[in-house]
């Protein structure tokens, strides 16, 4: 049986003590007509030697092809020591820190975590997570509309260049509460959102206004003109931010005359394997004056009874278990593991060390750019600059290209053509620090190939 | 043990121009790239440390933490088993980690294959019509089914049902996701047998009722018996029900929700697939649906056509209510839970709930044996149950914060204190099947001791912890004075 300790006899002693003639006779409040058969359709159990030849092989089915695409979730070198630490049982066999004096290591760390991503941002305060990027921007405009009280329209001005994915997100899961994406369109030159497009909002009294950086298309946005913008006319700034870009990039915290007002985006590059998807974490900081709006656990330091330091939750009259149907959100169960392993991530690069990564990571992307804008027909299509993605041309449709790449064990980009069909033959493609110049070549050959 | 020392925060040791210099890429800086005005003047306040300084700080503080690996951990609700190691090493194989979200289905055959057969798995063990993977925890799958239900009422033209009926015993998720719904919340009460008071249950139904949310077992650790006629009566007002399944393990392999009549479910897979709990997630809140929701489901799912898997879509699903994340969710807890899935097999599930519920009948029957009260005494236990000291604090001052505390310099965590909110004083107490008969016999002699140090010294009781790395903590200051970073002075 698997992981059920129990002997015969263990069995027999302990139905002695219930006074149950059978384990059956335990579920006897149980309606006999509501018990269930045998489950067919679920295969036998496996020893551990057989599953793990089952998972490999589908692990090897899958292959381990050369990557170029980013579009929201980034390969970087993960060092070994991450996960080797994060997953020790202590962390990753533990739960919520529901009982302080027993959890000093989770609530230390996240303390430690809401500093550094604090430091990055900007800003304030921070909370321990939110599920991924697009949901953190779900709640950061939930939690905008609460905290703005001047501007009560629900109105979020979203630039088209926001990520697609998360302007889905926000639709599905923010508008039962008021929120009103109002979308604005870019500037089809510098990639960069037009501010000229913004200004037919002016009229509109926006609870909030969201800025990418870099957008979707890698554009560096002028974020300090949108900011000071957006604060004119009432309005909260919600940034969305890369946080491996933060490393270089001036902090939200600094963006125009007073800086962004939530910062949020998705934690991903910091530590967490792309691994299909998930599990990421999202971040979510704000100034410490919106702090009571926030959504999700909150660590604070305090001293125990004998005045030495200590953290534990707090400011818990926010959520769900204590505040029910008035709580500010009902996430309970957040990405603790990953907030983890992005603590760690942070302590071993350092800013020093997360610089070289932003910087090698942009140098690769422009590299590529380049050796791929040598083919002829190709071309680089956004003026304005941008962070470690870029949008290229290609003569052709795009889905094709990618399909007879894979089929060289290379993934070429992020296909434009549903989100953005204005854009013609457009593809998004990243280079992270991770690639080779060899690696940048191989992609320009096989290209040139299949273009040819 | 816990580490007692204190152990400084990482900025206290961090020194200006330290670093690990194995992770550093040694390409140089170079920004001439970016426009100067977008350029960050100051450097993060991130951490400058060696690589061994920061292997060794993470490690101490791993010391200060309980966990299952560690400690027995009878934490009520939250299904706190044994997380097999396997289940982590086979889902970060690195195939699966450098998987890209996008990567094509050409190359994504041998993952698709998992999340498919996962899809299938949970159809079976919870009777329902269609599953999606998407949530990515309880909380979230549980968005995704109150969503479910009102896109349902809302296709059929039925726009006056807002309300939500939530019993007063439920997790406080279920009410907070319904208001974040745009719904409106009644509670139902329940009886002094801890089932819904059913007469409360028929006035309160109408024409307004969306649907009701219901955990069975409830969160007082007993089956709503009258599950049936409750899921008659609010099927026969128009509403549907929603089971949240945190309490899954209970009857895993016993009694399928959709044979009781549920029309759309969440699972917790941290829980009863015991992906692990990670120090406060990962989860993931699976969803199954009955026939007439499967319309709805959130996107992604996994199809097959033939021999090959491939991704459904808004364009397979016109009318999904849509993404709740950017891909699919939590996919390496998906992972985790499949192949925990594949070890148990169809025998491991079924025993699964028989060996959780041996293990808490046990443990209550020896509890009540020493005199400690359950607070649904007549009632046969889940996989969980909960103790009232209602009884001690009047007599002796003894809390359940108290046995919480001093639990925890027995080598115990505690069991989750003051919930149900409806019970006073109350632990409740959830052992799961993986503990051996001898923890519970010594978690049995604890309680007992600590009751009896009470009796003699109610302050050294009230003084524990004694042996963690803090004593208890100042909450009031912890809310008071706002200290949510590190600030050097």
């Amino acid at each position: 049986m698997p992981f059920i300790p129990h002997t015969e006899t263990d069995v027999k002693e302990m139905l002695a003590a219930i006074k149950a003639p059978s384990i059956d006779a335990l579920f006897d409040e149980i309606p006999p007509a509501l018990r269930c058969g045998t489950l067919q359709r679920i295969p036998e159990g496996l020893s551990e030697m057989a599953v793990t030849q089952l998972m490999m092989a589908r692990a090897q089915a899958d292959g381990l092809a050369l990557n170029f695409i980013g579009a929201g979730a980034y390969e970087h070198h993960i060092p070994a020591a991450v996960w080797e630490i994060t997953t020790r049982g202590e962390f990753y066999s533990a739960y919520t820190p529901y009982q302080a004096e027993a959890s000093q290591g989770t609530l230390q760390l996240l303390y430690e975590y809401q500093t550094m991503i604090c430091g990055l941002t900007g800003m304030e305060v921070s909370n321990a997570s939110m599920y991924d990027g697009a949901s953190a921007l779900g709640e950061s405009l939930l939690m905008a509309l609460r905290a703005n009280k001047a501007n009560t329209s629900g109105v979020v001005l979203m630039p088209r260049a926001v990520n697609p994915l998360y302007r889905d997100v926000v639709a599905s899961t923010t508008a039962a509460q008021g929120v009103k994406p109002v979308f604005v369109d870019y500037d089809p030159k510098s990639g960069q959102t037009a501010l000229g497009a913004l200004q037919a909002h002016a009229g509109d009294k926006p609870t909030a206004v969201v800025i990418q950086q870099p957008n979707f298309f890698g554009v560096l946005e002028d974020v300090d003109a949108i900011t000071d913008w957006a604060h004119a006319q009432g309005a909260l700034v919600v940034a969305v931010v890369n946080p491996t870009s933060l490393a270089v990039l001036k902090a939200p915290g600094q963006w125009g005359g007073a800086g962004a007002d939530i910062v949020c985006g998705e934690g991903q590059p910091l530590g967490a394997p792309l691994s299909s998807g998930g599990p990421y974490f999202g971040f979510l900081t704000t100034k410490m004056a919106h702090v009571r709006e926030m959504p999700g656990r909150i660590v604070g330091r305090t001293v125990d009874l004998d005045g030495r330091p200590g953290y534990t939750l707090t400011l818990q009259a926010r959520e769900q278990h204590i505040r029910r149907a008035k709580a500010k959100s009902n996430i309970c169960t957040n990405q603790g593991l990953l907030v983890t392993a992005a603590t760690i991530y942070m302590s071993l690069l350092g800013p020093a060390g997360l610089a070289e990564v932003a910087s090698a990571s942009l140098a690769n992307t422009r590299e590529l750019v380049a050796q791929l804008g040598s083919i002829k027909g190709v071309e680089p299509l956004f003026g304005a600059a941008h962070f470690h993605e870029a949008v290229i041309r290609l003569p052709q449709p795009v889905a094709p290209v990618l399909e007879k790449l894979a089929a060289l064990d290379i993934f070429g980009g992020y296909d434009l053509a549903a989100a953005y069909p204005e854009l013609g033959n457009a593809l998004l493609i990243c280079a992270t620090e991770t690639k080779t110049a060899a690696q940048l070549a191989q992609y320009r050959d096989a290209l040139a190939g299949v273009l040819a | 043990m816990t580490a007692k020392t204190t152990e400084p925060l990482i900025f206290e040791v961090s020194r200006p121009g330290r670093m690990a210099s194995a992770q550093n890429p040694n390409r140089g800086v170079d920004l001439s790239a970016i426009p100067e005005a977008l350029r960050r003047k100051d450097k993060p306040r991130l951490p400058e440390v060696s690589e061994m300084q920061a292997v060794r700080h993470f490690t101490r503080l791993s010391q200060k933490n309980f966990s299952i690996d560690t400690h027995f951990y009878p934490l009520g609700s939250c299904t706190m088993k044994y997380n097999p190691r396997a289940c982590n090493k086979l889902a970060m194989l690195p195939q699966f980690l450098a998987r890209h979200p996008l990567a094509p289905e050409s190359h994504s055959q041998g993952f698709l294959a998992c999340m498919y057969d996962l899809q299938e798995i949970l159809k079976e063990v919870t009777g329902m019509a269609g599953v999606s993977l998407t949530p990515m925890a309880g909380a979230q799958g549980e968005f995704a089914g109150v969503a479910m239900i009102q896109a349902y009422h809302k296709a059929r033209g039925d726009l006056a049902r807002v309300e939500i009926l939530v019993p007063d015993a439920a997790h406080g998720t279920n009410p907070a996701t319904a208001a974040m719904l745009g719904c409106t919340v009644r509670e139902i009460p329940t009886n002094a047998d801890g089932d819904v008071d059913v007469e409360a249950l028929k006035a309160a139904v109408g024409p307004q009722t969306a649907g009701i949310m219901l955990t069975n077992p409830s969160t007082f650790g007993v089956f709503e018996r009258r599950i049936k006629e409750i899921a008659g009566i609010v099927h026969d007002a128009g509403g549907l029900l929603y089971y949240d399944g945190a309490n899954l393990n209970a009857i895993l392999g016993k009694v399928r929700p959709g044979d009781m009549g549920f029309d759309v479910i969440h699972m917790n897979l941290h829980k009863t697939f015991s992906t692990p709990h990670g120090g406060g997630g990962p989860g993931a809140g699976a969803v199954g649906v009955s026939e007439r929701l499967r319309p709805f489901m959130p996107t992604p799912l996994v199809g097959k056509d033939g021999e090959s898997y491939r991704w459904l879509t808004g364009k397979d699903l016109p009318q999904t209510i849509g993404r709740l994340s950017a891909w699919m969710g939590n996919a390496g807890v998906l992972l985790r839970a499949y192949i925990y899935a594949r070890l148990l097999g169809r025998e491991g599930m079924h025993r699964v709930a028989e060996f959780a519920t041996l293990n808490a009948n046990y443990l209550a029957a020896r509890l009540a044996e020493k005199g400690f009260d359950l607070a649904f005494p007549k009632r046969r236990a889940s996989h969980e149950f909960v103790v009232t000291l209602k009884k001690q604090k009047q007599e002796i001052e003894l809390t359940a914060t108290d046995v919480a505390k001093r639990l925890l310099d027995y080598g115990y965590h505690a069991p989750t204190v003051y919930f149900p909110l409806l019970v006073p004083e109350c632990l409740l107490i959830e052992p799961t099947e993986t503990e051996d008969k001898e923890t519970l016999d010594a978690f049995v002699e604890a309680l007992a001791a600590i009751r009896d140090e009470a009796r003699q010294n109610i302050a050294k009781v009230k003084g524990a912890p004694y042996t963690m790395p803090v004593r208890r903590l100042d909450d009031v200051r912890a809310a008071r004075q706002l200290d949510l970073r590190y600030v050097p002075t």
